[in-house]
Order: C-alpha cells, then sequence, then structure tokens
C-alpha cells in the first residue's frame, strides 16, 4: 500500500460471525454481500454488537447485464473502531429492499435519493417522495439505460407566462468519443503486430 | 365616490371588534372572550430567501410563531454530476468537483484524488502532499469564514461579514497564484498537483497567517461575548450525543455534540498524521457550539498551514508514473513518445484498475465521501458522492421542533449547508 488515502483500522472477523454473508476484501475495504431477507438481521447486528454506529451513505448502482440488475451499498462506520465496512444487497425493479429508517433515521433521505435515481424501492419506508429530481418528474435518472440529456426540457414560456415542458432538442448531436484505441490494449502480446517478433525476442 | 364609501366600510369594519374574532364560552374554553383562534398554518419559507443559503424550499407547519414541522424540499440545485462524471474521463470529471461546494473547492477535489489513487494504488510525491494539506487548510479557513459570518449576518451582525470577507480574499488570491482560478480550482490532480507553487507564494501565505489571527480576534470581541447573539443561539437547536451519531452528522456539527471525531485525526490522510493539532469539540450540540467549534477550528488550521509551510520539502509534485501524470512541456518539444503520451492522456486518459472504494476526508462542512466504482475503463462507471448536507439538513425538523420561526435561519446558519453539495 503505497497510496495516502486514509488509514484505519480494518472491519475486523466478520465472516465468522455472519455466516451467510459473503465477504470480500477489497483495496482494504470489506464488504459483505447479502441476500435482502438477511438485510435488516445484520444491519441491525452490525449497529447493537459491532459497534457501527453510523449509517454513512447508501449508494445505488446500476448493472443492467446482471440478473438483479441494481445493488444498493450501505456504507457503515465505526466511531469506536475506526473501521468502516460497506453492506451490499442486490435487487430489481419490482422487489422492494427492507427500509433501514427504523434503525437509522438518516436511512430516510438516503433512501429516498435511491428510490428517485435509480427506482428501487423500500419496503416500510414512511416517507416514499422523491428527493432530488422536479415536482412532477417521470423516470429514474441514474439507470444507465436513462439518455444522459434527458427527455424533456424546460423553458420560460413569455405567452404563457409560466415555465412550460417540451421534448429535448438538441441543437448538436449528443457526441461520445471512443477513444479507448484497440491497438493499445492493456495486454499488449494479444495482437501480435506483424513485426513484433523480434521485440519479444529483445526481451 | 362609490371607491372611497367602500373604503370607509372597510375601516369600519375592521375596527368592530366582533369581525375576525371567535368567541367562546368562558365557563368551559381556555380562551377568553374575544380572543382569536388560531388554527396551524402551513409556511413557505424559500426557494429565494436571503437566510436559506441557497435554493431550498422549507414548508414549515406553524403553531402561531412555533414551528411544528418542517419539510425540506431540495434538489432544486440538482444538476446530474454523478451522471455527467459517468460520461467523463477520470481528469475531466475532476472538475465537477469544484463546483459541488463551490465554498471549499479543493477539500472536495482531495476526496476524489485519493479515491482514483486508492484504485490505481499510486505514490504522491510528498511535496505534493504537503502543498495539499496546505490548500486543504486554507480551504477550511475560507469556508468557515463564509460560514460564520454569514451566520453572524442571519442572526442581525453585519459587521464581521465585511471585516473577514478581506481576508476570504486573499485567500482566493493565493489559489489564483496556486492554480490560476479564484475558485474552481481543478489544482489536486491524482497523483499530485497541477503545478508547483512560486515560492514568494509560500512566502506570502507565511505572512498572511501572522496577520490573520488578529482579524480573527477582532471578530471575537464583535460577536462571542455579545449578549444578542447568544440569546439567538445559546440553547437553540440543540441535539444530543447519541442523536447526532444517529442522524449521520460528521464534522464540526459533531463535534459540538460532543464528540471528538476528526477523520483528519482519526483516519489520516497524506500528511495529517505529521501534524499537530486539538480538536475542539463544544458540549451542548447547540448552535453556539458549532459556530464556536468553527471558529477554534480556524486556529488549529492556522497551525497547520504554519507547519506545512516551515516543513515544506522540496522534490516533484507530481507523480514520476507516465501513465497518470502528463510530460513536462519542454519534453514535449523534443520527444515523440512525450507528445504521443501527453495526446493519449488528454483523450483517452488513464485506466483505472476494476473495484471500488470508499474514501471519506475531512471536508470543512464534515466527512465528504467518495463511492468510485470502476469497471476497469477509462471513465467512472459509477461515482457517488456523499454530500455532508444531506444527513444535516435531514435533521432540521429535529432541530427545529418547537422553535420560533426566526431560529430557523440561526439553525440553517449553523449547520452550514450549501446547496451545490447538497444537490449535486
Amino acid at each position: 500500500m503505497i497510496h495516502s488515502a486514509p488509514k484505519m483500522n480494518p472491519a475486523g472477523d466478520l465472516a465468522s460471525h455472519f455466516s451467510a454473508a459473503e465477504v470480500v476484501e477489497h483495496r482494504g475495504e470489506t464488504t459483505l454481500i447479502v441476500t435482502r431477507e438477511d438485510l435488516y438481521a445484520t444491519m441491525k447486528a452490525l449497529r447493537d454488537e459491532h459497534q457501527f454506529q453510523q449509517l454513512i451513505e447508501i449508494a445505488g448502482c446500476d448493472f443492467p447485464e446482471h440478473a438483479e440488475r441494481f445493488e444498493v451499498n450501505y456504507h457503515l462506520l465505526s466511531l469506536t473502531k475506526n473501521a468502516r465496512v460497506r453492506v451490499k444487497v442486490s435487487t430489481n425493479e419490482k422487489t422492494p429492499v427492507p427500509s433501514m429508517t427504523s434503525l437509522w433515521p438518516v436511512a430516510n433521505w438516503l433512501e429516498r435519493e435511491v428510490w428517485d435515481l435509480y427506482g428501487v424501492m423500500f419496503e416500510g419506508h414512511p416517507d416514499h417522495r422523491r428527493i432530488l429530481t422536479d415536482y412532477g418528474f417521470s423516470g429514474h435518472p441514474f439507470r444507465k439505460d436513462f439518455p444522459l440529456t434527458g427527455y424533456v426540457e424546460l423553458r420560460w414560456s413569455e405567452e404563457q407566462k409560466r415555465v412550460v415542458y417540451e421534448p429535448v432538442k438538441l441543437q448538436q448531436d449528443f457526441r461520445t468519443f471512443d477513444f479507448e484505441s484497440p491497438w493499445e490494449g492493456p495486454d499488449y502480446n494479444i495482437y501480435n503486430l506483424p513485426g513484433d517478433e523480434k521485440a519479444e525476442e529483445q526481451t | 365616490m362609490s371607491d372611497d364609501a367602500t373604503l370607509l366600510d372597510k375601516t369600519a369594519a375592521e375596527d368592530d371588534p366582533n369581525v375576525g374574532t371567535v368567541t367562546f364560552d368562558t365557563e368551559t374554553g381556555d380562551p377568553t372572550e374575544g380572543d382569536v383562534e388560531i388554527q396551524n398554518y402551513s409556511m413557505n419559507f424559500g426557494p429565494q430567501h436571503p437566510a436559506a443559503h441557497g435554493v431550498l424550499r422549507l414548508i414549515m407547519e406553524m403553531d402561531g410563531e412555533i414551528i411544528e414541522r418542517v419539510d425540506p424540499h431540495i434538489g432544486l440545485l440538482h444538476r446530474g454530476t454523478e451522471k455527467l462524471i459517468e460520461y467523463k474521463t477520470y481528469l475531466q470529471a475532476l472538475p465537477y468537483m469544484d463546483r459541488l461546494d463551490y465554498v471549499s473547492p479543493m477539500c472536495m477535489e482531495h476526496s476524489y484524488v485519493l479515491a482514483i489513487e486508492k484504485l490505481l494504488d499510486l505514490e504522491v510525491p510528498i511535496r505534493a502532499q504537503y502543498l495539499r494539506v496546505l490548500f486543504a487548510e486554507l480551504t477550511r479557513i475560507t469556508n468557515h469564514i463564509m460560514n460564520t459570518t454569514a451566520h453572524a449576518m442571519d442572526v442581525g451582525a453585519m459587521t464581521p461579514m465585511l471585516w473577514l470577507f478581506e481576508e476570504r480574499e486573499h485567500i482566493c488570491e493565493f489559489y489564483e497564484r496556486a492554480s490560476g482560478a479564484r475558485f474552481h480550482a481543478a489544482y489536486f490532480r491524482p497523483g499530485g498537483v497541477h503545478q508547483d507553487v512560486p515560492p514568494a507564494l509560500i512566502a506570502d501565505i507565511a505572512d498572511w497567517a501572522d496577520r490573520f489571527p488578529k482579524v480573527l480576534k477582532d471578530f471575537e470581541t464583535l460577536v462571542v461575548g455579545n449578549r444578542i447573539f447568544k440569546q439567538r443561539n445559546v440553547g437553540i437547536g440543540m441535539i444530543s450525543r447519541d442523536d447526532a451519531i444517529a442522524y449521520g452528522f460528521s464534522g464540526p456539527c459533531l463535534r459540538a455534540s460532543g464528540v471528538a471525531w476528526d477523520l483528519r485525526k482519526s483516519q489520516p490522510y497524506d500528511v495529517y498524521d505529521r501534524m499537530e493539532f486539538d480538536v475542539p469539540i463544544g458540549t451542548q450540540g447547540d448552535c453556539y457550539d458549532r459556530f464556536m467549534v468553527r471558529m477554534q477550528e480556524m486556529r488549529e488550521s492556522l497551525k497547520i498551514v504554519k507547519q506545512c509551510i516551515a516543513e515544506l520539502p522540496e522534490g516533484p509534485v507530481m507523480s514520476s508514473n507516465p501513465k497518470i501524470s502528463p510530460p513536462k512541456r519542454g519534453e514535449m518539444k523534443r520527444s515523440m513518445e512525450a507528445l504521443i503520451n501527453h495526446f493519449k492522456l488528454y483523450t483517452e486518459g488513464f485506466h483505472v484498475p476494476k473495484g471500488e472504494v470508499y474514501v471519506g476526508t475531512e471536508s470543512p462542512k464534515g466527512e465528504f465521501g467518495i463511492y468510485l466504482v470502476s469497471d476497469g475503463s477509462n471513465k467512472p462507471y459509477r461515482c457517488k458522492i456523499r454530500p455532508t448536507a444531506f444527513s444535516h439538513l435531514q435533521a432540521m425538523e429535529f432541530l427545529c421542533k418547537g422553535h420560533m420561526l426566526a431560529d430557523a435561519p440561526a439553525v440553517l446558519g449553523s449547520l452550514d449547508i450549501v446547496f451545490g453539495e447538497c444537490d449535486r
């Protein structure tokens, strides 16, 4: 480890306490992958028995190619053990995830945000509204199949004296450039470029 | 003539004590005859309100002057930063960080570059680490200047803002001399900082650091013991230690409730483990404590600034890894490979190994985190920003309940909320 990112204590031996969870260590960070059914019990045990007092963040993530496309990542912080742990659960558009609002009041807005941006439902949430997008917005903008430009744009209409919504009109086509050139992949040998045989002999 | 007549009628009606009043049976109810029955009503605070510190809309349910419920409506400044970042290379996404919390831009960059470096496992030269800490602490001072003076203005003290903004301007000048921009610096880069600072700048920062405590002292004599300021802040918006933890508080707001928790101390990054400073904490967790914690933090930051200047080592300010850091301009004039490398870095960018990391740093407002998911390409697959304001603003109802309407701006000011970061 030569980077200078925050140094903290490891999360400790969680694998023996949570036999149902898959424990992954990566870059010095511990992740517990649990099922939706086990989520509430795991989070409660982490808070009450393993001193992870704070729910710092709930981050949604969309993987359209997975069987269950959404991941919900709960980041917990222990103020006493000075450690962090991530709890990961996956779901799809139709299956709700149990809400953590009864364990941490902060989960209220964090779950509303995941609902708003990804469309993940939370079972038992007391206030299941959108939070970041506009009043009357439809769709879930952070899904990978939602276009970056969106579908509607708004402007002030001088005639109607109010803000009107219209379909997006782009003055210039949306441009994405693919700079990942095929001849400079991560492994140079797999392409067997003509004339490169000598280079291999030298090394 | 007829207009005058109606006007007269209206005034006559207003003078009539029976109009607009509800009379009660004196034997059964508490209200006596002539009392006005007040029902709870809801009130809109913002979205355009000078004390809202941006575009915040609060729907308040009021019982007379007493706040019963608060429902903050946020998202009016939502720009979809996280979505935009998914379409940019790692380096192109960096300037978005400045535009999150536009009051403390460099601290936002800090989390982001550390997250990338953690994924790459990239070593940063020691001089760059010192420069980052130096500028992060200057940023903390400008943020606290902005917040404490604006808080003072929210409760009626105009002068501190006029005095302290001169100092903020000095720090903006330091920003400009280091990075070229007064606010949106884009100075911290993966692998170090963008360019080295001129020696004269370090000398000027040292001069300023000697002058600043006097200004801070003047500010304190104006506000800290002021009777009106105390009446407006002491005992207002109290939150206990346990509640603050459950509500996900961090930074000065958590410390004001008596939790000695500072990520610079407990989870040191860059060269914070070499710095000597104290972590001020409060006792009550009210608006006054949050204000005082920030006042004291400015002094502690100044200590770190002075240590950085004293210990600043010589050496490179950017990682020597050519896959990450661009070649020197002079080198590009002579070497074809350097030119190609430069072109590839600024078009394709660098590839980051597959994985996910969460990096939280102590920004002036609290824990500012970046959860970065990489799929091994040159663009972040997902970059979740953990804003500090989200958890603080959520506690608004908890903090304001039972207080007067005029206390809401004081609570809001003490929470230190910036909407660029809250709404993203």
